[in-house]
């Protein structure tokens, strides 16, 4: 084999190397989006629906270009039961939010900053309570402690059961806060003679308002979707919040009211979402476990 | 909240004794000491329990004593009507046996596995880890695209995802139905288990995504970077290079998807345990057994096996965090 021929070889080699490297990157772009394209068509199909339906003059089941109009909305607003439960949706997670914002505030200063006897334990027993005794596996004994204490169909005993609930994984997340905020303002306000309350008031509320916004969108957002917790206790579709009420809208007589669950999923829906938003750009959503479970 | 880090990852640890707590410090942020033993704000013993004392009220009263109380409903048979509504007798581990030699509870226990292993176990950590992975490099439109999407199945209410995917899966007119060509096919009716199952994945693979993208953006670029210079192909990369360095992060993933999933309650809006009890997962069939049929004490004998279970996964999970702050340390 002359040196020509040496060369001649190894430049096929070569360009059989880059041929096969092509290859493997147009596969790889085209196995790259055929996975987008599906996992897109999988996480968007069953939310075209809740884009178009509302819209529809005549909405079915099946996804279609709405034939526009906005009569749909007056059927809604025409619903005895569809507002109010909007309502009452609003009146449980803002009661759930505020109570927990303001408990769970309270102790978590309290436990950042003063040594208490026992701290790291209670800490500890709180995170596996609030992780083992959910709703459905408590779902007995809620019943009946409703039941005893007359909170059933009241919609103060869902609040405070929701609260419950929450306290604990509120209080991680905050007292993580308040340890990462400088205690040195605080001193300089003692010194110059502020009592504990004013302090916190003035000088802590404002420091760990990242903290507690979180701690407002996370609560409310749990309370808005929950469902299991007011659909054991609450038993008139007046105090019902909007999870539960739109679960009766389609199981009653059969015929679902498309007009109206469509719409009703939207309204119900946009909350949520324009928290998600909120958060997402004020935060980047690096939630992981905290904004919902 | 500092960017990248979860409130579980850091939640429960105690702090170290009496030594002064030392934090990063952002530049440019005062410093942020915080003294563990410290009293900056001359709070007081008093007034700091006088602070924790309504809290702790109200997880007592709504967290632990209706695990106390489910545990001793467990052990009679208590009835939400009739006789034994009235005066309820104990009855020992008599439940427990009878639920244990139950077939309606065996079938829930069965159906529990599948659905937990095949939505959360396998699919939501597959999809998610493929997502997040494919994604890795990517910045910009399509990347936002595929995360909103993600993330939206992922915050709405359950009620309204369960009556999109009833639509989807309508045996006269559902989407699928007409996309596939398959009318009157009724999904939830010939395939509920599946229906569920690939319903769960769609709606919580979100979190999965988000955990695992955290989780690789923190594999230093240059390991990979090497090993794709030595010539290890993608399997070879994940394999050597990414999973033993995200481990601690699967494991955290697997055991709060798990519990999360476990504890579920939305697949009853669904398919409410039918069609013949064939999606009865365990929270619907307590649902069923409790509050439809009335028997209480039988309720809460499987109750106290979802705690038992609950507390399992729980116990691994913080040890796994107390660990993971020693190694920190």
């Amino acid at each position: 084999m002359t040196a020509t021929d040496i060369k001649a070889t190894r430049r096929d080699a070569a360009e059989h190397g880059a041929a096969v490297a092509q290859a493997r990157r147009v596969l790889r772009h085209a196995g790259f989006y055929t996975f987008i394209c599906l996992l897109i068509a999988f996480f968007a199909l069953p939310l075209l629906w809740l884009l178009a339906a509302p819209f529809d003059s005549a909405p079915g089941v099946t996804v279609s270009l709405p034939d526009f109009t906005l009569r749909n909305f007056q059927v809604l607003a025409d619903n005895p039961y569809a507002l109010r439960s909007l309502g009452n949706s609003v009146i449980l997670a803002g009661g759930t939010g505020a109570l927990t914002l303001l408990f769970s505030a309270l102790a978590a200063y309290a436990l950042s900053r003063v040594k208490l006897p026992g701290r790291d334990m209670l800490l500890y027993v709180l995170l596996l309570l609030s992780s083992i005794v959910t709703g459905t596996a408590a779902m007995v004994p809620l019943f009946n402690l409703a039941f005893e204490l007359h909170l059933i169909d009241s919609q103060l005993g869902v609040i405070l059961i929701l609260t419950g609930g929450m306290l604990p994984s509120a209080i991680f997340i905050l007292k993580d806060f308040m340890d990462g905020t400088p205690v040195s303002y605080e001193e300089s306000a003692r010194v110059f003679g502020a009592s504990p309350l004013q302090i916190v008031r003035h000088i802590v509320v404002p420091l760990v308002r990242p903290g507690l916004a979180t701690i407002a969108v996370w609560s409310v957002a749990q309370v808005w979707g929950n469902f299991l917790v007011p659909f054991l206790l609450l038993r008139s579709p007046e105090k019902s919040p909007a999870a539960v009420v739109m679960y009766t809208f389609y199981t009653e007589g059969g015929q679902p009211n498309l007009a109206l669950i469509s719409t009703y999923s939207l309204l119900y829906s946009l909350p949520v979402v324009l928290m998600f938003l909120f958060v997402s750009s004020r935060y980047g959503f690096r939630f992981h476990g905290g904004i919902k479970r | 909240m500092p960017a990248t880090s979860s409130p579980e990852l850091e939640a429960g640890t105690p702090a170290k004794s009496e030594d002064v707590e030392r934090r990063p410090e952002a530049p440019g942020a005062p410093s942020n000491r915080v003294q563990a033993g410290g009293d900056a704000a001359g709070l007081g013993r008093a007034r700091a329990t006088a602070f924790i004392v309504p809290a702790m009220l109200l997880i007592a009263a709504f967290l632990l004593f209706p695990a106390i109380w489910t545990i001793y409903l467990g052990l009679t048979d208590y009835r939400l009507t009739g006789l034994a509504a009235a005066n309820p007798q104990f009855v020992g581990l008599d439940n427990l046996q009878n639920a244990l030699s139950d077939d309606r509870f065996g079938n829930s226990m069965w159906l529990t596995v599948e659905y937990v292993i095949g939505s959360a176990v396998i699919g939501q950590v597959l999809l998610g880890f493929a997502v997040a992975w494919v994604m890795r490099e990517r910045r910009g439109a399509l990347r936002r695209l595929v995360e909103s999407l993600l993330l939206l199945a992922w915050v709405l209410p359950g009620s309204v995802v369960a009556f999109l995917w009833i639509a989807l899966l309508d045996r006269d007119s559902g989407t699928l139905n007409a996309l596939l060509q398959t009318p009157g096919t009724g999904w939830l009716l010939e395939y509920p288990m599946a229906s569920i199952i690939v319903f769960n994945i769609w709606r919580g693979a979100a979190f999965s995504m988000m955990l695992y993208a955290a989780a690789i953006g923190n594999v230093p670029p240059s390991h990979l970077e090497t090993a794709r210079l030595a010539g290890a192909s993608t399997w070879q990369q994940l394999r050597d290079v990414v999973i033993p360095r995200i481990k601690g992060h699967i494991l955290t993933n697997l055991l709060l998807i798990s519990l999360w999933t476990f504890n579920d309650f939305t697949p009853f809006m669904l398919t409410a345990g039918g069609p013949d009890d064939k999606t009865e997962i365990m929270p619907v069939f307590i649902y069923k057994l409790a509050l439809n049929s009335g028997e209480l004490g039988f309720g809460a004998a499987i109750s106290v096996l979802m705690l038992l279970f609950n507390l399992i996964i729980a116990l691994f999970y913080v040890r796994m965090l107390r660990s993971r702050k020693d190694d920190a340390a």
